[in-house]
């Protein structure tokens, strides 16, 4: 035998690289969220919360970006998730692998790659020009869902399936429609998988700039209606630090943008963790 | 005497497979009707025939009749919501909904309309007493069905069947997943519901259907070899292959 490397030594050295790489997959997300907030934190106090910007952003607060962003966030998710999750509980449920499926397949992964800059020229010619709505949230919103529905499509896919068909088997036993099936034990039962999803296309809707460029607006006012237009946070961080208005509001703005982010995904965990819990009677 | 379900001539293919081969069997009103025969002879599919859960499967197709309280349940015009409310089913590995006890065996109930919360907890309280299990959950109703042990789960499961008030319960290896006593339990929860529910139950025990049982059909490759009152096919059986079979000399 004369292997250059023992299977015991092999084994030690891929243990030790596969545990590199996690750790450097850490040390990038800290030196990233680090330096944020580092830079950030400092700029963040409630005037800066509470109060509309002034010059342009240059001093003042970032209140209008903040209510821009949850606007157009709420308005991605609530149009996306019925879609995704209607779409999810067709393809698992209601047809088997067919020409539509596979289109709705391809249309969905399609869109996921789509660049967001793209999003933004379709929202612009599609609301603002076609439509005639000029800018505002409400067009921002739904071209965000676009962005946000692939991932919570097949998110919610995968939940679906996950749930052992036992379940259905149960109640359709018992004399359950198909309908009834879904609506009362399939989809309880795949809720923490699919708010999952809806979590991680929210997030992608929420950071994004490019898509809504040319659909909200640059409003620096505080939005009074969803139509209306708007600034959201990243758009608002975006023309901060290519104009060289404020550097440092701008890392203020991305660290408010961030905090928010985790807020809403360490709450909705909690939540949903209990839901399990209680669900499964751990 | 009164037959709650005849089966005539029943063919069943699961695409070109043929499955059950004319298979004529009378279920008699109130009594325990066991069905045994080694893996893969078609208890499962047979059973699955009664409530038309096969119909959930694309490959299935079927010939013959099979009457339930004179009524032919495949025709057309027959609601398969109304029939597995009347041909209960339960399964062998015990498979309550990730819900609440309570929500459990409210569940039927709920889905067939009934709104009344008096009458919706009285039957639950009913049901569970009758499944013999109100003793052990009546405390924690509101607690997840899926922390109950197997046994209590299957006897659950047993109690969200009668909640609906079901004319048949089939039961496919319900003891199969569970340990002596649940299995005890079980069997003695057999007798009571008997009563009231005419019983068909797949079993791998043989001992199993000589105590709970009154009839017995041995299946053997898709065929009934032998069928009647379970004293006799088991003390005198009238085929070769049925005494093989019992005695344990394959299958
Ligand atoms: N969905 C299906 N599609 C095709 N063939 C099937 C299907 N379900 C069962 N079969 C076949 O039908 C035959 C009978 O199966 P069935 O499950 O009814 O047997 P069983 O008597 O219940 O066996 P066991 O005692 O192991 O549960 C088997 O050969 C099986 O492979
Ligand atoms: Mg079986």
């Amino acid at each position: 035998m004369n292997r250059i490397i023992s299977p015991k030594n092999a084994q030690k050295i891929m243990k030790g690289v596969f545990w590199a790489s996690g750790i450097v997959t850490i040390i990038i997300l800290l030196i990233i969220i680090g330096y944020i907030l580092i830079k950030g934190l400092p700029v963040i106090n409630l005037e800066f919360l509470l109060e509309n910007p002034i010059d342009s952003g240059k001093s003042g607060g970032i209140a209008p970006m903040i209510v821009s962003t949850l606007i157009i966030t709420f308005i991605a998710v609530f149009v996306a998730t019925p879609i995704g999750v209607g779409a999810a509980v067709f393809i698992e449920e209601y047809t088997k692998e067919n020409i539509l499926v596979k289109l709705i397949r391809l249309g969905s992964e399609t869109l996921a790659s789509i660049p967001s800059i793209v999003f933004g020229l379709f929202g612009l010619a599609f609301f603002v020009i076609y439509l005639h709505m000029g800018w505002s949230l409400f067009s921002g919103g739904i071209v965000l869902a676009f962005m946000a529905l692939p991932t919570i499509l097949q998110v919610s896919e995968v939940s679906i399936i996950a749930v052992p068909r036992s379940y259905a088997e149960g109640s359709l036993a018992l004399g359950g429609s198909k309908w009834q099936t879904i609506y009362r034990v399939i989809l309880p039962a795949a809720v923490p998988g699919i708010t999952t999803g809806v979590i991680l296309g929210m997030a992608r809707a929420m950071s994004e700039a490019a898509a809504i460029l040319f659909v909200v607006g640059s409003a620096l006012a505080m939005p009074l209606s969803i139509f209306d237009p708007g600034r959201p946070l990243p758009l608002h961080l975006y023309v901060l630090a290519t104009e060289g208005i404020s550097l440092d509001n701008a890392y203020g703005t991305a660290a408010v943008l961030v905090l928010l982010i985790l807020i809403i995904t360490v709450v909705t965990n909690t939540v949903v963790e209990r839901y399990s819990k209680k669900m499964m009677g751990r | 005497m009164d037959y709650r379900i005849e089966v005539e001539d029943l063919n069943v293919y699961f695409d070109e497979a043929h499955i059950l081969k004319d298979i004529s069997i009378n279920i008699k009103k109130n009594r325990v009707t066991s069905l045994i025969g080694p893996s893969g002879c078609g208890k499962s599919t047979f059973i699955r025939t009664l409530n038309r859960m096969n119909d959930l499967i694309d490959s299935f197709k079927m010939t013959g009749t099979i009457l339930l309280d004179g009524g032919d349940i495949y025709d057309p015009k027959v609601d398969v919501v109304d029939l597995r409310k009347k041909v209960g089913m339960v399964f062998q590995k015990p498979n309550p909904f990730p819900k609440s006890i309570f929500d459990n065996v409210a569940y039927g109930l709920r889905i067939h309309g009934i709104k009344d919360k008096d009458f919706i907890e009285k039957r639950v309280e009913d049901s569970l007493k009758e499944a013999a299990l109100w003793d052990e959950v009546k405390e924690k109703l509101d607690k997840s069905a899926m922390g109950l042990s197997g046994g209590q789960q299957q006897r659950l499961c047993i109690a969200r069947t009668i909640a609906v008030e079901p004319e048949v319960i089939l039961m496919d290896e319900p003891c199969s997943a569970l340990d002596p006593i649940s299995t005890t339990k079980i069997e003695d929860l057999i007798h009571k519901l008997k009563e009231d529910f005419t019983i068909i139950i797949v079993t791998h025990n043989m001992q199993q259907a000589t105590r709970v049982s009154k009839y017995t059909a041995f299946f053997l490759n898709g065929e009934i070899v032998e069928s009647g009152l379970t004293d006799k096919l088991f003390i005198e059986p009238e085929d070769k292959r049925t005494e093989d079979y019992i005695t344990g000399r394959f299958g």
